[in-house]
C-alpha cells in the first residue's frame, strides 16, 4: 500500500479515473495541490490566463470529446472567476469537475484571505458539491464526483478542498475504488416500455410529424440512432441550437435549426404538425415562443433522461423517462417490427408542404453592392475553407446565430456554444479545450469584436502550448445582438452598444501576442484569404472581418406569438 | 393546494441548504419546515408544508429528487396522513382572565408549562389549523409571545418512508 499526501492523492485519482488534461491557475490554497502535480507526469496540466477560460477550456474539451472536463482554481478569486464557466456547463449539462483549494480547515467562516464559501456560491449551478473534510476521503469523493458529472444529466460537481487537508507531510494509505455506490443517486436507464410502445403507435399514426432533437441526444451519443430512425421514417428532423450535428445539416431531411433565430421550414413544421417527437431537448423558452401558442394541433412525445425537464414548460402527452440511446433502440425496434406502416400519402403531402415553405430560401443571402461583406458570408467562407469539417466554437450574439445557420455541421460534438446561458468569453477558450483534445483537427473560433474581448487573454495561453487555434471574428464594431434588439425594439436608440472609435488593431493586437493577424475588408478577397489562414495549419491566425454593421438576424421569432410567427427581414413578417 | 412533503436527507454538512436554496432559486414558496435527525443517525427527516398547484407541485418533488443528498420523498397530502404542530404561547395572565386561559387551554388540550404571576406560557399539539383556532380564541391583545415549529407529519396505516 502506498502512502500518498492528499494532494498527491487527489492528482493520482484523477490519474486513476482516466483524466489526461487539467486546466487550471494555481495559487495559495492549490500549492499542496500544484506541487503534487510538478513531481508527475501522469496528468498534463495546461496553464490559462484567467480562471473562467479554464472552465469553458474544460468545457470545450469535454464538449468535443465526451469526456469530462477537469479545473483546477485556487480559493477566494480563483474559485469564483470559475463561477461563470460552471454556470455555462451547468446549463448546457456538461460533465466537468472543478477543484478548487480552500483556506485551512481552521480558518473557514474567519473571513480568512482569499477565502470564499466555493460551496455555497457554486450551489445553485452544480450538480452537486464536496467539501473534504479528511484527506482518506479523497479517493472517494473523486470517484463519486466524476460518476455523477457524467452519468444520468451530466453537469458540473465542484470539489473544495481545504490546504490542510492537501498537506504534504501528512500521509495516508492510497486507494482509488473500483466501484461506487450511492443510495440517493441513481442513473434512470431505460424508458418505460409501455409509454415506448404508445408513443411508437403514435408516431406511425402521424400525418404531418416532426423530430425535435437537441443537446441530449448529442450528450448520449445517440446520433447514428437518431439518424437510422428518422431515415427509416422518412420524418423532417430540425435541431435546437444544443442539438446542431445531431442529425447530419446536409441531409435532405434536415430542416434546419428551429426556434428564436430557427429556419422558415423548421418553425413552420413545428406549428403546423401534429405529432412531436422531441428527444433530448427541453422545450426551452428560446425555442417555443408562447407556450400558450405552441404547436396547437400536436401531440407530444417527450424523451429526455431528467424526470424535471418533462412537461416543465410543455405537457407531454406521453412523457418517456429514459437515456435517449436506449429509448431509440427500443423505438426502432418497434418500428421495425411494427404492422402499422408509416402513411406515406399523408407524409408526401406533409413534405410537399415542408418543400413550399423552404422554397422561399430565408437563409438566402444577398451580396453588398460595394464590396463589402455581409457576416453570413464570412461563415459560409470559413465552410468553404474548412470543408464543412471543423470544430466550430462560438461566443455569443449575432456571430453565434450565424454560425448556427450558416455552418452545416454533419457531426455530433463539431458545435460547440454556450446554449443555455449563453456566456460570451465561452469560445475562445472552449477552442483551445478542443484544439488539445484534438490536436490535428480544425478548431475554429467563430467570435464578435465584443465577445473576443472577453477572453482575449488566452491568446498567451494559445502560445504557450502552441495551439493553432483560427479566430474568425466578425467585426461589425458593436455589440450586434444588442443592436439589433435597439434596432427592433428601442427606436434605434443604441444604449450603450457602440465602441467602434476605442476598438483594438487586433491584427497588431494578435501580433503582440506571438501571431498571425489578417485582415479582410473586401468580399473580392475573402475566400482567397480565409484560405491562406486555414493553410497556416501550425499558428494561431486571428482573421479580422470587417461585416456590414446594419445586418440583422433572420428568420425571428416574435415575441409572444406562436412558432410560425417569425420577422423574415427588416421588411417582411409572416 | 397546501402540500406537505416528507423528505429523508442524507446528514451531511450543507445538505439542508440544497434543499432550502432550490425552494428560492426556483421561486417555490416554503411555507414551513421542520427537521432533526432520524433513529438513523445518517438520515436527517425532513418535513416542508409549500403551496402550488399540481404542476408545480411535480415539479418540486422532481427538483427534490434530483438533489443528491434527497434519499427518498414522499408529498404526505396525496393520501391520508397525519400532521402535527407544536406551539408554544407566552400570553398575559392577570386578574380574571387567568383561569378563563386556562379553561380555554383545557378546551384545545392543550397545558400550561410555566407561570409567574402575570404570564402563562402554554404549549399546545395539533393541526395547524387547530393551533390558529387556539390563537384567535386567546385573542391577539393577550398572546405575547409565540414559538410554532412548523408542521410535520406521516402517512396513516402500513405505509412507511424509510429506506
Amino acid at each position: 500500500m502506498e502512502l500518498l499526501s492528499g494532494g498527491e492523492m487527489l492528482i493520482r485519482a484523477l490519474h486513476d479515473e482516466g483524466v489526461e488534461l487539467l486546466f487550471g491557475y494555481p495559487g495559495g490554497a492549490a500549492l499542496h495541490i500544484y506541487d503534487a502535480i510538478f513531481n508527475q507526469d501522469k496528468v498534463e496540466h495546461i496553464l490559462v490566463r484567467h480562471e473562467q477560460a479554464a472552465t469553458h477550456a474544460a468545457d470545450g474539451y469535454a464538449r468535443a470529446t465526451g469526456k469530462p472536463g477537469v479545473v483546477l482554481v485556487t480559493s477566494g478569486p480563483g474559485a469564483t472567476n470559475a463561477v461563470t464557466g460552471i454556470a455555462t456547463a451547468f446549463m448546457d449539462s456538461i460533465p466537468m469537475v472543478v477543484i478548487s483549494g480552500q483556506v485551512d480547515s481552521s480558518l473557514i467562516g474567519s473571513d480568512a484571505f482569499q477565502e470564499t464559501d466555493m460551496v455555497g456560491i457554486s450551489r445553485p449551478i452544480v450538480k452537486h458539491s464536496f467539501m473534504v473534510q479528511n484527506a482518506e476521503d479523497i479517493p472517494a469523493i473523486v470517484k463519486k464526483a466524476f460518476y455523477i458529472a457524467t452519468t444520468g444529466r451530466p453537469g458540473p460537481v465542484v470539489i473544495d478542498v481545504p490546504k490542510d487537508v492537501t498537506d504534504p507531510a501528512r500521509k495516508f494509505e492510497y486507494r482509488y475504488p473500483e466501484t461506487v455506490k450511492m443510495r440517493s443517486y441513481s442513473v434512470p436507464a431505460k424508458g418505460h416500455t409501455g409509454q415506448i410502445k404508445k408513443a411508437v403507435e403514435i408516431l406511425l399514426a402521424a400525418k404531418r410529424p416532426i423530430i425535435y432533437a437537441g443537446g441530449g441526444v448529442i450528450q448520449g451519443n445517440a446520433s447514428d440512432l437518431l439518424t437510422e430512425m428518422s431515415r427509416l421514417l422518412g420524418y423532417p428532423v430540425t435541431n435546437t441550437l444544443m442539438g446542431l450535428g445531431a442529425y447530419p445539416a446536409t441531409d435532405k431531411q434536415f430542416v434546419g435549426m428551429l426556434g428564436m433565430h430557427g429556419t422558415y421550414e423548421a418553425n413552420m413544421s413545428m406549428h403546423f404538425s401534429d405529432v412531436v417527437l422531441g428527444i433530448g431537448v427541453r422545450f426551452d423558452d428560446r425555442v417555443t415562443n408562447a407556450i400558450s401558442k405552441f404547436c396547437p394541433g400536436a401531440k407530444i412525445l417527450h424523451v429526455d433522461i431528467d424526470p424535471a425537464s418533462i412537461s416543465k414548460t410543455v405537457a407531454a402527452d406521453v412523457p418517456i423517462v429514459g437515456s435517449v440511446t436506449s429509448v431509440l433502440e427500443e423505438m426502432l425496434e418497434l418500428i421495425k417490427q411494427s404492422d402499422t406502416q408509416v402513411d406515406r400519402k399523408s407524409l408526401d403531402l406533409w413534405w410537399q408542404q415542408i418543400e413550399g415553405w423552404r422554397a422561399k430560401e430565408c437563409l438566402k443571402v444577398t451580396p453588398a453592392s460595394n464590396d463589402g461583406i455581409k457576416p453570413q458570408q464570412v461563415v459560409q467562407a470559413v465552410y468553404r475553407a474548412t470543408k464543412g469539417d471543423a470544430y466550430v466554437s462560438s461566443d455569443v450574439g449575432q456571430h453565434q446565430m450565424f454560425a448556427a445557420q450558416y455552418y452545416h455541421f454533419d457531426k455530433p460534438r463539431r458545435w460547440i456554444n454556450s446554449g443555455g446561458l449563453g456566456t460570451m468569453g465561452f469560445g475562445f477558450p472552449a477552442a483551445m479545450g478542443v484544439q488539445l483534445a484534438f490536436p490535428d483537427a480544425v478548431s475554429v473560433c467563430i467570435t464578435g469584436e465584443g465577445s473576443i474581448q472577453m477572453c482575449i487573454q488566452e491568446l498567451a495561453t494559445c502560445l504557450q502550448y502552441g495551439l493553432p487555434v483560427k479566430i474568425v471574428c466578425l467585426n461589425n464594431q458593436a455589440l450586434g445582438m444588442v443592436k439589433q434588439w435597439q434596432d427592433m425594439q428601442y427606436g434605434g436608440r443604441y444604449s450603450h452598444s457602440t465602441y467602434a472609435e476605442s476598438l483594438p488593431d487586433f491584427v497588431k493586437l494578435v501580433e503582440a501576442y506571438g501571431h498571425v493577424g489578417v485582415r479582410i475588408t473586401k468580399l473580392s478577397e475573402l475566400d482567397k484569404k480565409m484560405e491562406e489562414a486555414f493553410a497556416l495549419k501550425d499558428r494561431l491566425v486571428f482573421v479580422d472581418v470587417s461585416v456590414d454593421p446594419s445586418e440583422h438576424v433572420y428568420p425571428m421569432a416574435i415575441k409572444g406569438g406562436s412558432m410560425k410567427d417569425m420577422y423574415l427581414s427588416k421588411t417582411e413578417r409572416t | 393546494m397546501r402540500h406537505i412533503i416528507s423528505i429523508l436527507l442524507e446528514n451531511e454538512p450543507g445538505a439542508l441548504s440544497r434543499v432550502v436554496g432550490l425552494f428560492s432559486q426556483r421561486n417555490y414558496n416554503i411555507e414551513s419546515l421542520t427537521v432533526a435527525p432520524t433513529e438513523d443517525h445518517t438520515l436527517s427527516r425532513l418535513t416542508i408544508t409549500t403551496i402550488g398547484d399540481d404542476r408545480k407541485i411535480e415539479q418540486i418533488t422532481k427538483h427534490l429528487n434530483k438533489l443528491i443528498d434527497v434519499v427518498k420523498l414522499v408529498d404526505l397530502t396525496e393520501g391520508s396522513h397525519i400532521e402535527r404542530e407544536l406551539m408554544l404561547v407566552k400570553v398575559k395572565a392577570t386578574g380574571a382572565q387567568r383561569a378563563e386561559i386556562k379553561r380555554t387551554t383545557d378546551i384545545f388540550r392543550g397545558q400550561i408549562v410555566d407561570v409567574t404571576s402575570t404570564v402563562y406560557s402554554i404549549q399546545l399539539t395539533g393541526t395547524s389549523d387547530k393551533l390558529d383556532s387556539f390563537l384567535d380564541a386567546i385573542g391577539s391583545t393577550s398572546v405575547l409571545e409565540v414559538a410554532r415549529t412548523g408542521v410535520t407529519g406521516i402517512s396513516r396505516g402500513e405505509k412507511v418512508l424509510s429506506l
